[in-house]
């Protein structure tokens, strides 16, 4: 090769197509955004049956969470997510698709070493790093003493 | 008796002969441009298996049967088995082997396989080394992604650059001199590595290999793109076989119309939605088994330098922040014996 | 009204993370990482209190507005336990969701067929 690693990598990069923006932007948007709407009529719906804020909000991330475990369950959250991007990635919906996902796929390895082990091999991150900062907070709060 | 030249190439003296092939793959593979070609075209996924995995030898199983059927070839007559494909441990092949008794070869270089395994089945045939030696690779969508990305319903979305591995599975059986196609020439490639670090571009990460293996095969037999009606590379999809002309075209050669894809004839890229194009090594098998080998046969292609690529990564080195190192080995097929 | 603040915050952050897929080679996994510990940085800084008040669920779905609940959750324990509120409160408050994430992920895994993208449905 002519190329050094550095020139060989403006080519590749000039012969690569970018994702669309001016469409994955505004779906991702879009969906996001629905999935939301959603999650406020439950919350609302909720609080009408007399539960507080905090049990309505708990009731509504297990209903959207229900909800994407049967979508993924019949396939259907992937076909979603394909062109939905982040608008199904960064709502609790996509946490739920991606505890659910490798459960289902991983059956075939047995329930204990497949579902049980490999149920958090995409969503642990989230969980690991959501505590640990969340427990430093807590530190520094107890530290500091609290605003 | 094989000669060897130099930098990696081998001439075939006594031209042995692909005497049969045979091909099987998926429904999106069947219902693609080249679906007509296939023998063996699956509705199910699963090839009625349980796991992915045994789905994949399943496949591979039936293109092999093909290959052997459409040869009226006795399966006590294949001497060795050539075979490999994406999985850990290359166990798609050992376990759709596991049964038939026959000498066993599992062979590994990603989706350059079908080149690989290729090159060893006509050295040994060139070489009267056992009577029939087969070639022959499989992939699966299914149980690549769970190796190699996310799970199946993971709902996750694919970039531009990235390509789809092909649900298919080719066979090619090769034996002494008899009948077109022939096998002239073989040229075994080195691993190259450019520092494309990204996995879903392996076009990019694989061309490299591709321009270096055909370079060094054009020097050392002293022929040109212009002699050969067929350029085949395996599985670079867009990106890459765009960057391979781009890299040939510094040398001041220009591929043109005779250079193809495996990876761009497979699947319809638009209507399939496939972003770049096929990958997989039974898209390289399958379409030069199914589609380019019998063309040979006719006629209708009488030069063809089949050159499949292959990126040697793994989940773990990419995350270990490795850069991706490409091969591509490539076989001279020929209509005629000059 | 608030169904379209809803909408307008919710869709936001998930555009901020489209942004973030085509635009940098974050995978998905560091991408919702990234946005659990802003949540709770937010959550901590006093920031994402407001945006729930107004936004609602657009601010409380998304994977930020978990973190926000953990850091929620560690402030109201540390202030009730001490510190050992700081071990507990993000688990608890975040319990109801997780729990059943898992126990429908096996649900799922119990009743459903092994997925497909390859398979006929395919739009």
């Amino acid at each position: 090769m002519k190329l050094t690693e550095k020139e060989y990598g403006v080519l590749a990069k000039k012969r690569s197509p970018n994702s669309r923006l001016y469409k994955t932007v505004p779906v991702a948007f879009a969906v996001g955004g629905a999935i939301c709407v959603i999650g406020q009529f439950l919350t609302e719906l909720y609080k009408s049956t007399g539960l507080d804020v905090s049990a309505a909000g708990t009731l509504t991330s297990v209903t959207l969470v229900f909800m994407s475990a049967v979508l993924t369950g019949f396939g259907l959250y992937d076909k979603l997510a394909k062109h939905a991007g982040a608008g199904t990635l960064v709502p609790i919906t996509g946490f739920a698709n991606a505890v659910v996902s490798p459960a289902l796929e991983f059956k075939t390895e047995g329930y204990v070493l497949g579902v049980g082990a490999k149920i958090f091999i995409i969503a642990g991150p989230v969980i690991v790093y959501g505590l640990a900062a969340s427990a430093f907070y807590g530190l520094l709060l107890f530290i500091f003493g609290q605003a | 008796m094989s000669r060897y030249i130099k930098g990696g190439t081998v001439i075939m003296e006594t031209l042995p002969s692909i005497v049969s092939s045979g091909t099987a793959v998926g429904r999106m593979e069947g219902e693609g441009p080249l679906g007509s070609c296939f023998d063996y075209v699956s509705e199910d996924s699963g090839f009625g298996e349980n796991t992915w995995e045994k789905a994949e030898s399943r496949l591979q199983q039936h293109a092999f049967e093909q290959a052997l059927l459409r040869g009226s070839i006795a399966e006590s007559d294949i001497s060795f088995v050539f075979a490999g494909d994406l999985l850990n441990q290359c166990t798609g092949s050992a376990y759709s082997m596991r049964n038939n008794g026959l000498r066993f070869v599992g062979m590994y270089g990603a989706c350059s396989t079908m080149a690989e395994t290729l090159c060893m089945a006509a050295i040994f045939a060139d070489n009267s080394v056992g009577t029939l030696c087969a070639a022959l690779t499989s992939s699966h969508f299914c149980s690549a992604e769970r190796q190699f990305r996310f799970p199946e319903t993971y709902g996750g979305q694919r970039p531009p650059t990235a390509q789809w591995t092909a649900t298919a599975s080719g066979c090619a059986v090769v034996g002494a001199h008899s009948e077109a196609p022939f096998i002239k020439v073989a040229t075994v490639g080195t691993i190259i590595d450019m520092g494309i670090k990204d996995a879903n571009n392996m076009g990019a990460a694989m061309a490299p290999a591709a321009y270096d293996t055909l370079k060094t095969h054009f020097a050392n037999t002293e022929t040109q793109p212009g002699n050969y009606d067929l350029i085949l590379t395996g599985d670079l999809g867009y990106v890459g076989s765009e960057i391979l002309r781009d890299l040939f075209l510094q040398d001041g050669v220009t591929l043109g119309d005779r250079y193809n894809d495996c990876g761009l004839m497979i699947f319809d890229r638009e209507k399939q939605d496939v972003h770049a194009g096929g990958s997989g090594c039974g898209c390289s098998a399958a379409v030069l088994c199914g589609h380019i080998l019998p063309r040979v046969k006719k006629g209708e292609l009488k030069n063809v330098l089949f050159a499949a690529t292959g990126a040697l990564m793994s989940p773990t080195l990419v995350q270990q922040g490795e850069s991706i190192p490409g091969i591509s080995h490539c076989v001279h097929i020929s209509s005629s014996c000059e | 009204m608030e169904y379209l603040w809803a909408f307008l915050t919710g869709g936001a952050l998930c555009a901020i993370g489209q942004l973030l897929i085509d635009l940098t080679s974050l995978t998905p996994a560091r991408i919702l990482v990234t946005y659990v510990v802003s949540g709770v940085f937010l959550g901590a800084v006093g920031i994402y209190d407001p945006l729930v008040g107004f936004a609602g669920a657009g601010a409380t779905v998304p994977l930020t507005g978990f973190g926000y609940l953990l850091a929620k959750g560690v402030r109201e324990a540390v202030t009730a336990d001490g510190l050992l509120g700081a071990l507990t409160g993000g688990l608890e408050a975040c319990a109801g969701g997780v729990t059943a994430a898992v126990l429908f992920a096996l649900v799922v895994a119990i009743l459903f067929n092994r997925g497909d993208k390859t398979a006929k449905i395919a739009g």
